[in-house]
């Protein structure tokens, strides 16, 4: 399943909570929403080996997104 | 996760409320927490126009749609800062926030869903299948064709931010601190010229508790004891100004942007990334990951000590003088801090002229 947040991509297997991958990213799961095939979701979301996962920033200001 | 209320896939969970809720009710939780906020701090009434601060961002234009919906006479002033290096910001901005008013303008508010479902795919940031299908829209006022205000600074002064801030001292070189005092001056300015009884702006939770943690650290009581909701016209010359979206966490206004299908620009301001506010926002964040609610608790919190008084002894009203080329409040006899900073020297040069 392919992550994708501003130009950056990320691999990962399905099967895993969103927040949890986001984490796995290496970002502040506070400040992004996911979206699924283009559909916005909660972060407990399971994601599928198929999904494309894209990371909205909510922090403005160029505010670190990064733990 | 499940709406609460429908059963339907939630698009948001906010840990700090318990509630998880679908787009369509979100969209009307967000209207009445919004039309909540502005009653329990006694902002504006129906009857009094209202003048948005937009900056073409999330906060700014949900802010202005959630008005429009709740049946407010809002308008809108954008203020062309010029800020188009290494970006063009300011373009961009002022082009987001033109379609949204076209989107909003009565005789397209009747296919707004299709409107808004059109600017959503024409976003680059934004590529929700239609705005994950926006809901309905709630009613909106009919008899009101909300006006944009647009004042393009190098227009009026010559000069943009980014010049104007290399050729003086304050800000050290960088621009934030001329086009705070821009802003601030060229707000208050159009909003009593233009005889509006209220100066709207989108600030949301996450910019409160920063700035709240950012004055603790340092315990600037002065700047604890003025900081609220709800700014009164405490003299002649200021407008007062209010933050209608203060208690939504910064999650909340992107999700009913999204929700509601708003092309904002993604990308803020280049000058800001890395500012002091931005760093206290990922402290907070990450406070708030291991304990849902911190934030607003420490803003409630904070309110609540306020209006018992906790800060009432640093809250000392200077005495103001007029300054003496445009009028404005001034904590100096003389120029006002604009009027030097622009090197005005004759009232003619004023904004609304």
């Amino acid at each position: 399943m392919q992550i994708m947040f501003r130009d950056k991509k990320w691999e990962l297997k399905g099967g895993i909570a969103a927040r949890d991958a986001i984490k796995k990213v290496g970002l502040d799961p506070e400040s992004v929403l996911v979206t699924i095939n283009g559909k916005l979701v909660t972060d407990d979301t399971i994601l599928k080996e198929d999904d494309e996962v894209k990371l909205v920033a909510v922090v403005s200001g160029g505010a670190r997104t990064e733990f | 996760m499940r709406c609460r209320k429908c059963e339907r896939a939630a698009v948001i969970n906010m840990r700090q409320h318990k509630l998880a809720l679908c787009g369509e009710h979100y969209s009307e939780w967000f209207l009445a927490q919004t039309e909540r906020a502005i009653e329990k701090y006694q902002m504006f009434t129906r009857d009094e126009p209202v003048l948005v601060a937009v900056s073409g961002g999330k906060d700014s234009l949900s802010l202005w749609d959630a008005l429009l919906r709740l049946g407010y006479r809002a308008d809108g002033l954008y203020i062309g800062l010029g800020i188009n290096e290494p970006a063009p910001y300011s373009d961009v901005s002022l082009e987001k926030t033109r379609a949204f008013v076209s989107s909003v303008t009565p005789a397209l508010a009747r296919g707004a869903s299709v409107a808004s479902r059109e600017v959503a795919k024409q976003s680059p940031n934004n590529e929700l299948e239609a705005a994950s299908s926006p809901p309905p829209l709630p009613a909106m006022r009919q008899d009101f064709v909300p006006t944009l205000h647009v004042i393009d600074i190098e227009h009026v002064y010559g000069k943009t931010i980014p010049q104007i801030a290399r050729e003086k001292t304050r800000g050290h070189g960088k621009p934030c601190a001329a086009c705070g005092l821009t802003k601030r001056y060229v707000m208050n300015r159009i909003a009593l010229d233009k005889g509006y009884a209220v100066l709207a702006t989108g600030h949301n939770l996450d910019d409160e508790v920063a700035v709240l943690l950012q004055n603790t650290l340092r315990w600037q009581t002065g700047y604890l004891a003025r900081q609220a909701p709800v700014l009164p016209a405490s003299r002649e010359g200021l407008t007062r100004k209010v933050k209608p979206f203060c208690r939504f966490y910064e999650r909340e206004t992107a999700t009913y942007a999204l929700v509601r299908g708003i092309d904002y620009i993604y990308d803020e301001c280049p000058h800001a990334v890395g500012n002091l506010t931005n760093f206290y926002k990922t402290l907070l964040n990450q406070l708030e990951a291991q304990s849902p609610g911190a934030k607003l608790g420490f803003y409630l919190e904070f309110l609540r000590a306020r209006s018992e008084g906790a800060f009432e002894q640093f809250n000392q009203v200077e005495a103001l003088h007029e300054c003496e080329v445009c009028g404005q409040p001034t904590s100096a006899p003389g120029r006002c801090a604009f009027c030097r900073m622009w090197d005005i020297q004759k009232v003619d040069r004023a904004v609304a002229r």
